[in-house]
């Protein structure tokens, strides 16, 4: 059972609950829950959509899309019934926090997709879990039941003529279906492949209509936002970056954890005072900010503030906010090459670029991290990576281009080191593992 | 749709909005490329070889899933478009094995002609490629997976285009599988579609695979000898021993009235012209019983001076002549002249499939236009009424399907049983099969007629919401009832009417008077008009007897002769063998069929693939046939009965009218190409010298039937052209069908047989469907 680590520096918002037993219904209650959502029972749709653009929320899925002006896209006439969809398909490396939400405040997810509902006028809402979170189902069916249980969910939510429905349902262990459509076409019980955008999913989304697709972290800020006041939300964070979020800090640190800090927390400060410094006070070699899917960043690089912008201004993203720690004992070009598996097993194949890129990119990195390389093999890697960024179908192909391109560029004589036989100077050829499909 | 205009590497263009940039761009002549981009089939954006830079878009852009916009600015080609398609095919050749040298798509590959354009010639990629057996998933489909680049074409074919739905993909990423829908083999069609669509080879046809190279064929475009559908086939024939074999079929010349459409019996199914029990050389029968092989003088030396001792002797009404529904229009045509004008009989028939005589004349009647196949593509609603096109015909079905797909089309279909076409039905009615004429009447207004049938009222009431509609019937129809259908048309502003009969050219037979009472064009022989003058006075005014009757007449001793041209009645009709014992019979087939066995001369005659003429399919459209196989001591049908007709000490330039100027197309050809041989013969009749035509060439029969039948005086620019006309179905003189004898005897066939044909097609028996009832039913679920 996972500890809920904490700094003084942590501002509980949307962690508000976690370890108070706000599974539990009349606890979540006791603690303000589903206040927000009898608010926002009195209030307009466009008003509830104005407070979401004050608050400045973007989405914590890993784009950052502001929310209020995503939820604005709805059209207001639909011949289609409309939906809210959980993202809840937490995958991207690096990146444990969706988990705890769900594990520790469930009702925080559902009363988001409700205001989310009352915003668009949807009377629909998919809680997609990702497939390994077995252990979640229960508690978020639960949760949902008790919803139902005392009338918050179903016809005539809390006494009002509104209705709302809720449902769970998992995926079944697909990385991209993380993408929106991909998302909508798994529901739909297709295979996880993406769709031809345009159109977009708030126009022409699951089952052909109109749909919003939220992160769950996104939408459990929801009721947060109402709780403590849009203005009061978006001060926390920085301009055009509202609010705090949940970051998780892992690798070669004293106390890794998910940390909720404000947006535009810095970076060195978060790695050496909140999570305790380097492991056993070893030196830094690089960190991965936002998810494997970003750009590494050196030690003399992290001196930034953590929100989109100042992120993407250095050079990386954001993203999922999967903070990754690496010491001097890490091999570049293993992380690299653990990081191409990644998105090799799970590129969906759908485009050419993505994946045969992807499978090509394994096969070389392997060869190289073994020793079997020659000098224009880290050429053939660059070109491989610089060929697949923004030709294929989806980001998933950006996903596995772009750290490509930065561990080649910013750690080159790591690689060179491994050409012409030489192989890995930190592993004895012993230790090493063949690549398998 | 309102136009927009846009600008494409400088050149301003323009098209209705909402056209796919890649569309417009290759209708303006732009070539884009594309692997997964198929028009007709849903988009994926897969590939990314279509991408293109749009002004002030970041990332390049897939033509094929962006719609053309008002102002917008677009580059097709320039350096970085091309590294971006360079790189992509590079990417696909990484996995993809270098099997060109033995790979059945060799020299017709599109990866091969992408890799010559984009220059990825040099390969970077050192790595071990991915392999996987081949698997064989059925006699006709072989899959190999390391050759294929999952453009996704086979499995929407399979389900968009075809509703069979029996490929799907498998597993994710560089791993991810085209699979069959039993697991290791396919329970499908075998239509083959898959195959022709498959871009590079991993998919092959098992009937040809490894046999030889594009370019050691010529490919010859012809119509299909099977159904009435009438769809252009491509046959690739190479030299053999003896003759030209048929080596491959395939659809290779999508430019026919079946677009990219092509079912196994097109497809495959002509492995009978390659057979070894073929017959090659004249037969005689012995005093013994048994065949002896003679020389041609010797054949047809006995043949002719008997027919013509019987003629004066017992005169035409003593004598039987039966054509066949896979002949030409030429070979019926002349059959028929050679009947009337040299045997003096008009004791003339052929296997009916359906009632054409009484369409023909129900739409003169209610001065209704007929439709083409073509029409059933761009039709807004559909009424089918009997008949299971998946089945019978199948390009129906396929341009059916593609209409409710592409266009929203409605179809509105009626059976007794549950056809599979009704899941693209608007509305499906299911009645007993006893009920068709009733249903006519119910949907008149007659509410008595369909009393029982709870789902009828509905079914009539969305119908005739319809304003524009074509109408398709089956031989359930047959005379009077197709009147009353006919009459139907009346409550509709727009509509048009097809009939469905079976084989190539059933169509052509009836239209060409291969019937006891009626002429070329549906005039009746009492009533002969221009052809008494054309034929002189041998012609018969009184009906012949037809198919039933001559052999009854046979039995009682009656008929003294019987010639019968590529049929197999006996089969067909169940007759007694015995029945033409005292009967001479000549027969000219491709084997010793069972009516072939009864004979007393046998001539080996060609089949439709290695003939040259027109025909005619069950939409009156008509197309030319071409030779492409030969077969050494076969003849035409056409040469066997001018050659007949010869050794009786006729006059061949009667019956043939070679030696005339061939008809000009007076100003429609301006250009060299058809033109030329007809401007020729014009200048050689001018300055009074002989035109070497030879009373075998067809053509001089068909100026005749253009001459002499208004329907087929259509022009002939597109025919040569290889495209079809349809003819002029309105042109008949014939004033009803009604009193007629219903004679029709549907062949009822299904994707795996062709009438007695059929029965000697190996490939078509080898597939595992063929022992299956309603094979295509059962490979949807």
């Amino acid at each position: 059972m996972a500890y809920l680590t904490t700094h003084p520096d942590v501002v509980p918002v949307v962690s508000y609950r976690f370890g108070k037993g706000a599974v539990d219904i009349d606890r979540y209650i006791e603690l303000e829950g589903y206040s927000s959502v009898r608010k926002c029972l009195e209030m307009e749709p466009d008003a509830i959509i104005n407070e979401m653009k004050t608050s400045g929320l973007r989405g914590r899925g890993g784009a950052g899309f502001p929310t209020g002006m995503k939820w604005s896209f709805v059209p207001k006439q639909s011949a289609k019934p409309k939906y809210v969809l959980v993202n809840g398909d937490e995958s991207e490396p690096g990146t444990c926090k969706d988990r705890l939400i769900f594990e520790y405040d469930p009702h925080s997810v559902i009363e988001g997709t409700m205001i989310a509902g009352l915003a668009i006028g949807a009377k629909m809402g998919f809680i997609y879990l990702r497939g390994e979170y077995r252990y979640l189902i229960n508690i978020m069916e639960k949760a949902v039941a008790a919803a139902y249980a005392k009338g918050f969910l179903g016809k005539g939510i809390f006494g009002s003529q509104h209705d709302f429905d809720v449902v769970v349902q998992t995926g079944a262990g697909a990385y991209e279906v993380g993408e929106e459509s991909a998302l909508m076409e798994s529901l739909e019980g297709k295979r996880g492949v993406p769709r031809i955008k345009p159109p977009f999913p708030a126009v022409v989304g699951l089952y052909g209509g109109p749909t919003v697709i939220n992160n769950a972290e996104t939408l459990a800020s929801v009721p947060h936002i109402f709780r403590i006041g849009a203005a009061e939300y978006a001060k926390l964070g920085t301009e055009r970056n509202g609010g705090t979020r949940l970051f998780c800090i892992s690798g070669h640190v004293e106390k890794p954890g998910v940390y909720e800090l404000p947006m535009g927390y810095n970076l060195k400060k978060m790695i050496y005072e909140v999570a305790g410094g380097i492991l056993g006070g070893k030196k830094l070699k690089a960190v991965v900010p936002g998810g494997s899917s970003v750009p590494v960043l050196l030690p003399d690089e992290i001196d930034i503030g953590m929100d989109f912008d100042q992120v993407a201004k250095a050079g990386s993203m954001l993203g999922s906010g999967g903070v990754v720690v690496l010491d001097e004992s890490v091999c570049m070009v293993e992380f690299a090459l653990r990081t191409i598996k990644f998105y090799r097993h799970e590129s969906c194949g759908w485009c050419i670029p993505c994946r045969e890129g992807t499978d090509w990119l394994q096969k070389s990195l392997t060869r190289l991290h073994m020793g079997g390389a020659v000098d224009k093999d880290i050429n053939n890697i660059q070109y491989i990576a610089e060929n697949m960024l923004g030709r294929t179908f989806c980001p998933l192909g950006d996903a596995a281009a772009m750290p490509t391109i930065g561990f080649v560029k910013k750690f080159r004589k790591e690689f060179e080191d491994h050409l012409n036989g030489k192989g890995c100077p930190y592993h004895p050829a012993a230790d090493y593992e063949l690549a398998t499909v | 749709m309102a136009d927009v205009t846009f600008t494409v590497d400088g050149k301003q263009l323009t098209a209705p909005k909402g056209t796919l940039l890649i569309e417009a761009c290759r209708q303006a002549g732009i070539e884009i490329p594309a692997f997964c981009y198929y028009p007709g089939l849903s988009l994926q954006g897969a590939c990314r070889m279509c991408v293109v830079r749009l002004e002030k878009v970041p990332k390049l852009q897939t033509a094929c899933t962006t719609p053309v916009a008002e102002g917008m600015v677009v580059t097709t080609e320039s350096p970085e478009i091309a590294q971006a398609r360079k790189a992509t095919i590079e990417l696909l050749l990484g996995n993809h094995p270098l099997d060109c040298p033995v790979c059945d798509a060799g020299g017709e590959c599109e990866l091969q002609d992408m890799t010559f354009k984009y220059g990825a010639h040099e390969s970077k990629f050192v790595e071990i490629k991915q392999h996987r057996e081949e698997q064989q998933w059925s006699p006709v489909i072989y899959f190999d997976r390391p050759r294929c680049i999952l453009c996704y074409r086979c499995v929407r074919v399979c389900g968009e285009g075809m509703d069979v739905w029996a490929l799907g993909i498998q597993n994710r990423g560089a791993g991810a599988v085209i699979a069959p829908n039993k697991q290791d083999h396919l329970e499908c069609e075998e239509c083959g579609m898959c195959i022709d669509i498959c871009p590079v080879g991993a998919l092959t046809s098992g009937t040809y695979r490894y046999k030889t190279r594009p370019w050691e064929m010529t490919h010859v475009s012809t119509v299909c000898t099977h159904c009435g559908d009438g769809c252009k086939t491509t046959l690739g024939v190479r030299r053999a021993n003896d003759g030209m074999e048929i080596v491959r079929g395939d659809n290779r010349d999508k430019s026919g009235l079946n677009g990219d459409f092509l079912c196994i019996k097109g497809r495959y199914a002509f492995d009978f012209a390659n057979r070894e029990d073929r017959v090659t050389q004249p037969l005689v029968k012995q005093a013994n019983g048994e065949f002896k092989a003679v020389s041609w003088e010797e054949a047809l030396d006995f043949a002719g001076k008997k027919l013509r001792e019987i003629r004066d002797t017992r005169g035409g009404k003593a004598m039987g002549v039966i054509g066949s529904s896979r002949i030409t229009n030429e070979e019926a045509y002349l059959l028929q002249k050679f009947a009337r004008s040299v045997l003096g009989t008009n004791h003339v028939d052929h296997h009916r499939t359906a009632d054409y005589p009484s369409f023909v004349a129900a739409l003169k009647a209610s001065q209704k236009q007929e439709a083409s196949i073509a029409d059933f593509g761009t039709a807004p609603a559909i009424l089918l009424l009997g008949n299971d096109p998946t089945e019978q015909h199948p390009l129906l079905a396929w341009q059916i399907r593609t209409n409710v797909r592409n266009n929203q089309a409605r179809l509105y279909a009626v059976n007794h049983e549950l056809i599979k076409l009704r899941r693209q039905a608007t509305s499906f009615l299911q009645i007993e099969q006893t009920q068709y004429a009733a249903l006519v009447a119910y949907l008149g207004g007659n509410n008595a007629a369909l009393a029982g049938n709870a789902a009828a009222a509905g079914f009539r009431e969305a119908l005739r919401k319809e304003e524009s509609v074509v109408i398709a019937f089956g031989s359930e129809y047959r005379g009077r009832d197709i009147e009353a259908l006919v009459a139907l048309g009346a409550s509709f502003p727009n509509v048009k009417f097809a009939c469905l009969g079976d084989y190539a050219n059933s169509r052509g037979a009836a239209d060409m008077g291969l019937f006891p009472d009626l002429l070329p064009g549906y005039v009746p022989v009492g009533d002969p008009a221009h052809f008494a003058h054309e034929y002189g006075a041998a012609l018969p005014a009184e009906a012949g007897m037809d198919i039933v009757q001559m052999f009854d007449a046979a039995e009682r001793g009656d008929l003294a002769a019987l010639y019968v041209a590529s049929e197999d009645p006996v089969t067909r009709y169940g007759v007694d063998p015995t029945a033409l014992k005292n009967t001479f019979v000549v027969v000219q087939d491709m084997f010793l069929t069972a009516t072939a066995k009864l004979a007393d001369v046998v001539f080996p005659a060609a089949n439709l693939y290695e003939k040259a003429g027109t025909a005619t399919n069950t939409y009156g459209d008509l197309q030319l046939v071409k030779k492409a196989g030969d077969r050494a001591g076969v003849r035409s049908d056409f040469e066997l009965t001018v050659r007949l007709a010869g050794h009786m000490g006729h006059d061949l330039k009667a019956l043939v009218p070679f030696g005339k100027g061939v008809r000009s197309d007076f100003g429609q050809t301006r250009g060299a190409q058809s033109g030329e041989a007809d401007r020729h013969a014009v200048w050689l009749t001018a300055h009074h010298l002989e035109i070497k035509t030879s009373p075998f060439d067809p053509f001089a029969i068909f100026d005749e039937i253009q001459r002499l039948v208004p329907a087929y005086d259509v022009p002939r620019l597109d025919l040569l052209a290889g495209n079809s006309e349809h003819v002029k179905s309105d042109l008949v003189q014939i004033q009803t069908g009604a009193s007629r004898r219903d004679l029709v005897l549907p062949a009822n066939d299904t994707l795996f047989t062709s009438g007695t044909l059929g029965e000697y097609s190996t490939m078509l028996h080898s597939v595992m469907e063929s022992k299956v009832q309603n094979p295509a039913e059962t490979a949807a679920d």
